[in-house]
């Protein structure tokens, strides 16, 4: 049955004289390769050179600071609740008289871990997180690593540093 | 006494030096395949090893000795080893008798001549170490006992075969033309810019083609196809074994391209050689007419990587039958056409650019004639069915 009309009937006649002595379309090849040699290449060398993976690619994971430079967390745990794999725990404590330019809320996070073994990069902590503190950064990868010490990332790699501070596209 | 030694000692020389060249340029041939695979891509090729990759080859090597030199249990053993072994000798035997200069002076009456050996067979010399090369695959294929390695030999054999017909009958042309089957020769009566291309395009056509399949490259690579014949002769072989298979290719690959541009391109001379001789003297010339061989030799391995990495490989017997119903017809054709040609240019003193016309106006008569003919038959044909 015909399904539409774009069937086309394909008839395998015998070759012309011109196909049977194969050169012209041999050549006719070798001139389509040589365009591609003198081409731009579409390589890209990876560890030198990397392609912009779009503002909403999901990386390493950051915990932010506000203006003041005080660390956003509260310790919710809203995070570790929402990881599907349970890549997340933390250790909340009480803000001491005279931290505040370090903590913005009363309560903060004393240890903060990420087991990047375990993260999928889903970025559910980050939609669930109601104080805008921890974002998956789309311009930074997690490195490599050859240690299984190396994997847990502590408060001290994901807190923001103030002289580099995260920007996303669209933010002030 | 003391000029022999000297001479004996300056060919020494001579030969460690060809032979490091060709084995040098094959194994740049391995890295320059896979750059111009890549770059016919729109890829860059190896670029890690080294800057650009230069040392690739270098890293393959290391790789192909470290490998584990595995001989399969059932496979006779001795033969096994020999395969490989005899593919190489004949690679490399077939450079002695290729011209790569005219004669270096080095001073004290002592003139070098830049050949391994001026043997005054030396076109016969090479085939017959062509033909003898087809032996290292079928040994090795044969010795595998494995049912792919020996069809891969088989085809090999019969391939090499029924091309080596059409290259001889399209050698017997330059030989009517030089009346030397010595290299020198040939090479002498080419110079000063007498190329064999210009009376023999028919002939350099065939025979480009016949040292395509002599080769095994594609499109005549059907004794090492891979979706066929898993790897063909060289299934079963492992470490510098099949390393020493790939690399004869590649050597083979340089040879038989030196080989052209000694019978068709003028071997070591170039344009502008009298005006070198005249300004810089005699060694300086001569040495650019080896740079000038090589780098014809260069050249035409371009070619031979550039069809790889342009066409597919035939059909099995679309390759037996464009070796014996096309290329030798026309291969004997071509013998007609050359005498003919000298025999109508012999009372004209041999006035080159008569020649020349003649030649390739043969070629056109022949192609207008055949094409005319296959219509008439395709119309016939047509005829027939409607």
């Amino acid at each position: 049955m015909k399904l539409s009309n774009k069937t086309k009937v394909l008839e395998q006649g015998e070759m012309t004289f011109a196909e049977r002595i194969y050169l012209p379309a041999i050549i006719g090849g070798m001139g389509t390769t040589l365009k591609h040699f003198f081409s731009k290449k579409v390589t890209i060398r990876y560890p030198e050179e990397k392609r912009y993976l779009g503002p909403v690619f999901r990386g390493e994971h950051i915990l932010k600071r506000d203006e003041k430079g005080a660390e956003r967390c509260t310790a919710c745990g809203l995070c570790a609740v929402a990881c599907p794999a349970e890549a997340i725990s933390m250790v909340a404590d009480e803000r001491k008289k005279g931290e505040e330019h370090l903590y913005r809320e009363e309560k903060y996070a004393s240890v903060y871990e990420v087991n990047m073994l375990r993260c999928i990069f889903c970025g559910l902590c980050e939609e669930a997180c109601p104080k805008q503190a921890i974002y998956l950064q789309h311009d930074k990868m997690v490195p490599v690593f050859d240690d299984r010490s190396q994997v847990i990332y502590g408060k001290d790699k994901l807190v923001e540093k103030m002289d580099n501070r995260y920007l996303r596209e669209g933010w002030k | 006494m003391e000029i022999t030694s000297t001479l004996f000692t300056a060919k020494a020389i001579y030969v460690g030096v060809i032979f490091a060249v060709t084995l040098g340029i094959a194994t740049y041939s391995t890295y320059f395949e896979r750059v111009v695979a890549a770059f016919m891509q729109d890829r860059v090729g190896p670029d890690r090893a080294g800057p650009f990759g230069i040392l690739q080859p270098l890293a393959d090597a290391v790789k192909m000795f470290m490998k584990e030199d595995f001989i399969p249990s059932q496979s006779s053993k001795w033969l096994f080893i020999a395969g490989p072994c005899l593919s190489m000798l004949t690679a490399l035997l077939t450079s002695a008798v290729i011209p790569f200069g005219d004669t270096l002076d080095l001073g004290n009456g002592l003139m070098l001549d830049l050949q391994g050996i001026d043997v005054n067979i030396g076109i016969l010399w090479v085939f017959g170490i062509v033909s003898l090369g087809v032996y290292g695959v079928l040994i090795g294929g044969w010795a595998s006992n494995n049912k792919f390695a020996l069809i891969g030999a088989i085809r090999a054999a019969s391939q090499n075969i029924s091309y080596e017909l059409a290259m001889g009958l399209s050698i017997i042309a330059i030989l009517m033309l030089s009346g030397s089957l010595s290299t020198k020769n040939i090479v002498e009566v080419q110079q000063g810019g007498h190329w064999n291309i210009l009376y023999q395009p028919l002939g350099f056509v065939i025979f480009i083609v016949c040292a395509f399949a002599e080769c095994n490259r594609t499109p005549f690579d059907l004794p090492e196809c891979e979706t066929e014949l898993i790897g063909g002769y060289h299934t079963e072989y492992s470490s510098m074994k099949l390393g020493f298979y790939l690399f004869s290719e590649y050597i083979n690959m340089f040879i038989s391209g030196a080989v052209m541009a000694t019978l068709y391109f003028g071997g070591y001379d170039y344009p502008g050689f009298t005006f070198m001789l005249e300004k810089f003297g005699n060694n300086v010339a001569v040495l650019l007419g080896v740079g000038a061989l090589i780098l014809k030799a260069i050249f035409f391995i371009f070619i031979f990587m550039w069809v790889r990495w342009t066409i597919p490989r035939f059909r099995y017997d679309q390759l037996m039958g464009l070796g014996w119903t096309g290329l030798i017809p026309l291969a004997m054709f071509n013998v007609v056409l050359t005498g003919a040609v000298m025999l109508f240019t012999v009372n004209e003193g041999g006035s080159n650019w008569i020649t020349v016309a003649g030649s390739w106006a043969g070629v056109a008569l022949m192609l207008v004639v055949t094409a005319f003919y296959s219509q008439l038959q395709y119309k016939k044909k047509k005829l027939a069915t409607a």
